[in-house]
């Protein structure tokens, strides 16, 4: 049997990015949490921050972990699986991701040791700085993937010679069209992510009954960030849509399964809520579209238009069908997130936030929205570039390594495996670490295990055993 | 752009800055990986809390250096990076899979006791295993890839063979023989001394792949024959293996005295005169036989931007990175953390 490598290459791809994207969304968010929990805790001496901040930075921990393994396979798959890739555009996408090492990764993984070893180790001050330095650290390896990123999808400020990209002007490079907005979406959403973590469990612990002024606190942080954040990625998402708009039309006539045509130039356009695109005969099956408001999301106007995919030669299209259902199911989710902040938004100013009561059990389950939002938004962007790999200058399919389609069916079933080992238990473990939630000082299990990340779920799994679970 | 600095001075910068990363990888992250291949010698729960303990805050930032040494080649050697990766692909996929068990071996192990026992597994088994594909890949490329029109041309096992296996084994013998130094060097009590233990047969095996090495590759490689054996240089080369020696005997004394500082850094010693010795092997090339490093390098521009950066930066990683060691320093006690 002929094995297609670039075909098995892709899916290996986007298996192991997949699984990546999930915990850097996660801790990006979470190490700022845990440095703004240190920052109140120093300022104002309320040690329940205090054990807020231990109780998370175990679950960092954890989260860390997995993010680090599973984001060194990616520093190693563009040269194994793509080495065109890594020739063509080379000279100008890796600085962007040197700089990344240099200046995001050293900071994060060096001083993640101080964050979850050095809590007795140096004064209080000085382990907030080391909070801090990581989560400046996620911070800035968002800014420099992102900008790499979004180079593939609108490459600037570089000249092609003998087919290999050249930069011309770095300034342009890092800050490329698409950059700016792409980041403000990527960061929110990875603090909305986090949020509604945080939020969710925090709703957990109050219907617990357990820790419940801890928990008081975290679904106020939560939601109150929340309350700000989820109506701002509203803007900052129509603005990344504009400027995908502007600068990759076919991409968003993919994510609405716009085929237009020259009998269909004229605006208005309906916004299709339901479709089977059907790609071989250049239409959709089974549609179910709101008239009008297409034109409004995508132009702001009643009656604007905008590229159909038969404006675009076939080769050049990107698949429709995963972008236009990822899309919606990333509008899905922030809708109800949307939803969410509105009811809770009502039930704190009546004063009845912390009742035990629908709301805070509906809560307790919301956890995965930003996960699944963020995992949506990727595929739908990512998806939507192609066939193009940097969008323009190189075709996915000449972007491969040359390996055979069994070596590369031979590492994609290894990585299935071992990452369906890995982070099946890592998320076990950390369901666990939530289900037990902080133990607060002074009963001794905490100080007698400190010394690992884990220790405290540790003696949650034993009291959970104890307790005939 | 087109002046002799920037088309030969340049790369040759970047060549030692990679060859700096790589370097401060392998002694980083070699005493961490070696404390997963000794980890199976000792049945104690305690001693290998311990051992585990004692390389906990570091490893994250010592495995960086990896991602540094493999981006970086991306960044100064897209040419290079674009014809080993694929010409090492499957022990590059193990090597990082191995990588991903090991390292959250370090967060589960605890998590999961008493019920732990996987993860003792998992931790063994992939620092060996990670550091037994290490070195089949360095072993790989010197022998020598398949290329042609300046792309690998091989089969999927084209890194298959005696001496890469070889090589590998070379660096399971070394990395446990640094976590040995490290061991005798950070901990007290009966892991110290069991340490000492391991460290001799280790420093033997080392060594017998070190002569392996330096007989073989002359040998079978006519290059390196005549690099090595030419007059005159053979008196200036004739330095390296003399310091060797010296240098393995400095490991010998450290062992037997039980100085774990002295073993800890004579290995980094033979580990540099390895890669000096690698290092004079190859030159000029990158991926050796085929593409030497001005023909790999990236374009001068995109050298000359990350070296800016690089500059400032480095001093100040390994700044903050001599800070966590400091932190963390001194002996730790059976039982003890750092807490």
């Amino acid at each position: 049997m002929e094995l297609d490598p670039i075909l098995l290459s892709r899916l290996q791809f986007a298996f192991t990015v997949s699984f990546h994207i999930i915990f850097p969304s996660f801790t990006i968010g979470l190490a700022a949490w845990i440095t703004t929990l240190e920052g109140i805790w120093l300022a104002t001496g309320n040690d329940r921050f205090h054990l807020i901040a231990r109780f998370w930075t175990k679950v960092f921990a954890v989260s860390f972990a997995m993010g680090v393994v599973s984001g060194i396979v990616m520093s190693y798959e563009f040269g194994t699986n793509w080495s065109r890739y890594s020739e063509v555009v080379g000279n100008v996408v890796a600085p962007l991701i040197g700089y990344e090492v240099l200046t995001a990764f050293f900071l994060e993984a060096t001083f993640l040791g101080l964050m979850l070893f050095g809590w007795n180790k140096v004064p209080p001050w000085l382990h907030f700085l080391a909070c801090l330095a990581v989560a400046v650290g996620t911070t800035l390896s968002a800014f420099w993937i992102l900008s790499a990123n979004s180079w593939m999808q609108m490459p600037a400020g570089h000249e092609v010679r003998n087919g290999i990209a050249f930069p011309v002007d770095w300034l342009k490079i890092i800050f490329n069209p698409t950059f700016p907005t792409r980041l403000g979406h990527m960061v929110v959403a990875a603090y909305i992510t986090t949020a509604f973590v945080v939020f969710a469990v925090g709703a957990r612990w109050l219907l617990q009954d357990k820790v419940v002024e801890e928990a008081r606190i975290m679904i106020r942080m939560g939601l109150g960030l929340l309350i700000v954040l989820v109506p701002l990625q509203g803007f900052l998402g129509d603005a990344s849509g504009l400027n995908t708009l502007e600068h990759q039309p076919v991409k968003v006539a993919a994510m609405e399964a716009h085929w237009g045509g020259p009998d269909d130039t004229k605006g208005p356009i309906p916004w299709v809520v339901f479709a089977w695109p059907n790609e071989a005969q250049e239409r959709n099956d089974f549609q179910i579209a709101i008239p009008y408001v297409g034109s409004l999301i995508l132009t702001h106007t009643l009656d604007g238009t905008i590229k159909g995919l038969k404006e675009f030669p076939p080769q050049d299209r990107p698949p429709v069908a995963i972008p236009f259902f990822t899309f919606r199911i990333m509008i899905a989710m922030w809708g109800i997130m949307m939803l969410t902040i509105l009811t809770g938004a009502v039930l704190w100013l009546r004063g009845r936030l912390f009742q035990r009561g629908l709301f805070l059990r509906i809560a307790s389950y919301l956890w995965p929205l930003g996960f699944i939002a963020v995992l949506a938004g990727w595929y739908t962007t990512e998806v939507g570039r192609q066939p193009w790999v940097a969008t323009g200058l190189l075709r996915t399919e000449d972007a491969m390594s040359p390996v055979t389609g069994h070596a590369v069916l031979t590492s994609l079933l290894l990585f299935i495996l071992v990452y369906g080992i890995v982070f099946t238990a890592g998320g076990y473990y950390i369901s666990r670490l939530l289900k037990i939630g902080p133990v607060p000082e002074g009963d001794g299990s905490d100080d007698a295990t400190a010394l690992r990340p884990l220790s405290a779920a540790q003696d949650a799994g034993r009291k959970a055993i104890q307790a005939g679970e | 752009m087109d002046s002799l600095w920037f088309t030969y001075y340049l790369p040759l910068i970047w060549a030692l800055l990679i060859g700096t990363a790589i370097v401060l990888y392998v002694l980083l992250d070699g005493f961490d990986l070696g404390m997963g291949i000794l980890f199976p010698h000792t049945k104690d729960e305690g001693e290998r809390d311990q051992m585990m303990n004692s390389v906990a805050p570091f490893w994250d930032g010592n495995e960086t250096w990896l991602i540094l040494g493999g981006g970086g080649l991306w960044v100064a050697f897209p040419k290079a990076y674009a014809v080993i990766m694929p010409g090492v692909y499957l022990p590059i996929i193990f090597m990082l899979l191995s990588l991903v068990f090991r390292g959250v071996a370090f967060e589960f192990r605890f998590v999961s006791k008493p019920d732990h026992r996987k993860w003792d597994v998992a931790f063994a088994a992939g620092s060996t295993l990670a550091a037994f594909f290490q070195g089949v890949v360095l072993g790989a490329v010197v022998y020598q890839l398949p290329v042609e029109n300046g792309a690998f041309a091989g089969g999927p096992l084209a890194w298959l063979h005696p001496f890469s296996i070889m090589c590998g084994i070379g660096m399971v013998a070394g990395y446990a023989l640094l976590g040995c130094g490290w061991l005798m060097m950070r901990t007290e009590g009966p892991l110290a001394r069991k340490a000492q233990g391991w460290a001799l047969p280790l420093l033997g095996v080392l060594l017998a792949f070190i002569a392996a090495v330096s007989i073989w590759t002359p040998l079978v490689i006519p290059r390196i024959a005549d690099r090595w054996f030419s007059l005159p240089q053979f008196y200036y080369l004739l330095a390296v293996p003399v310091l060797t020696a010296l240098v393995a005997f400095s490991a010998y004394r450290g062992i037997r005295a039980n100085r774990g500082a002295q073993t800890f850094f004579s290995t980094v010693g033979l580990f540099l005169l390895c890669f000096l010795g690698l290092a004079v092997s190859v030159f000029p090339y990158l991926v050796p036989a085929s593409v030497t490093i001005w023909e790999a390098a990236a374009a001068p521009e995109s050298q000359l931007f990350v070296l800016l950066g690089t500059i400032p930066l480095l001093p100040i990683i390994l700044i903050y990175t001599g800070f966590i060691y400091w932190t963390f320093r001194g002996r730790l006690k059976p039982g003890e953390g750092y807490h």
